[in-house]
């Protein structure tokens, strides 16, 4: 069986975020939403934070009042977090350390020749 | 810093009552500056965070448009006579509730989430017929204000209309609520279209025919109400006087808490 595990799960996926952000959802409890931001035109969407909103409209309008009045942004994205899979934890060994000894992975591994500019 | 800051009265109230231009000023600046008070009490008791903050910035919106309005009053107050100290301060802080020319809807208690979200609806709805009119105006300083305002009033509208559509057609709880505060606010709301006289002096410079803002407001009702699932009431009697000065008890507790500090520790700055 293929386990789901979701934003937030970290350390509490027995009894926790992952519940709470699937349908046993409490009633009187928005759902909670992730933001992302851009910054200027030509540049991504960046992780902001998250908050808590009805629905889509809400979460854009509250992004715009908690994470743009300081002129962070011009565009806003919002995911609702139960949407957002994540890596598991506990497989980080695997998943992330063989890469650590691979340094030729890097550009800057490799000698150029002195003609090669603007690498 | 002055040692203490001038008084409202005598020779400042002497000149603003000859002139619909600064009384006019004050009447835009004073709902500005009382919608945003009320907005600010929410600080800190938001019924969400989000919320909190929404409010709060729109408190700040308001009573940023109230300091331009008060500044540039305060300019040509002492253009009409140098020797005057008058500042914004000494229009938001010294003067009396019967100086004040607010409309009696901003200055009513909050309430629930209802009456306050219902408030701000009816007058950013207000507003943002209000400022699309004053752009167009032949004083360029008010021009200039109101174009910059209107950016921060098309925003409140989304807001607050989005909260009476969501709580008119949310739960029976909420729509009951809406309903009680809709009878409640109701009998202010038509002192907005009716025309204080310094309005229909200073309406040429303004280019503000309440009639026609009437007009599109009750239209903009319908639209929202519609989608509300609110009627919209029938009553046409209603409260007026807050434009002439005549107020509820409400703005007297307003002001004692507003203007206290300057009161007590005159000229007072951090």
């Amino acid at each position: 069986m293929i386990r789901k595990f979701y934003y937030g799960d970290y350390g509490e996926s027995k009894h926790g975020a992952a519940d709470i952000s699937t349908s046993n959802q409490n009633k009187h409890e928005w759902p909670l939403w992730e933001v992302f931001i851009r910054s200027k035109q030509g540049l991504d969407h960046k992780h902001a934070g998250s908050l808590h909103a009805a629905d889509a409209a809400m979460a854009i309008e509250n992004a715009r009042d908690v994470y743009t009045r300081r002129q962070e942004g011009v565009s806003i994205w919002v995911v609702e977090s139960k949407h957002i899979h994540a890596s598991n934890p506990d497989e980080a060994g695997a998943f992330y350390d063989p890469a650590s000894d691979k340094v030729y992975r890097h550009p800057t591994f490799y000698d150029l020749p002195d003609e090669l500019q603007y690498m | 810093m002055s040692q203490t800051m001038i008084q409202y009265e005598g020779r400042i109230a002497q000149i603003v009552q000859e002139d619909p231009m600064l009384q006019f000023l004050l009447y835009a600046g004073d709902n500005a500056l009382i919608t945003g008070h009320r907005c600010s009490e929410w600080c800190g008791h938001g019924p969400i965070l989000e919320q909190d903050i929404a409010i709060s910035n729109i408190a700040l919106d308001y009573i940023g448009a109230a300091r331009n309005f008060y500044q540039l009053a305060s300019t040509r107050i002492q253009q009409k006579d140098a020797s005057l100290e008058v500042t914004e301060d000494t229009l938001a802080y010294l003067r009396d509730a019967w100086d004040f020319k607010n409309l009696l809807l901003a200055e009513l208690p909050n309430g629930d989430w209802a009456q306050t979200t219902l408030r701000v609806y009816f007058i950013s709805s207000f507003q943002w017929l209000f400022y699309q009119e004053l752009i167009k105006s032949t004083d360029t300083d008010l021009a200039a204000i109101a174009e910059k305002t209107l950016k921060e009033v098309k925003y409140h509208l989304r807001w607050s209309r989005e909260w009476v559509i969501r709580l008119g057609d949310g739960t029976e709880e909420s729509a009951n609520r809406l309903r009680q505060a809709l009878t409640f606010l109701w009998p202010f709301t038509g002192e907005a279209f009716k025309e204080a006289s310094y309005e229909t002096a200073a309406s040429s410079t303004t280019n503000i025919q309440l009639a026609n803002l009437h007009e599109s407001w009750k239209q903009e009702l319908q639209e929202v109400f519609a989608e509300a699932g609110l009627e919209v009431p029938t009553q046409q009697a209603f409260q007026t006087g807050g434009k002439t000065g005549k107020h509820t008890e409400y703005l007297g507790y307003i002001l004692a808490e507003m203007q206290f500090l300057q009161r007590a520790y005159p000229g007072a700055s951090w």
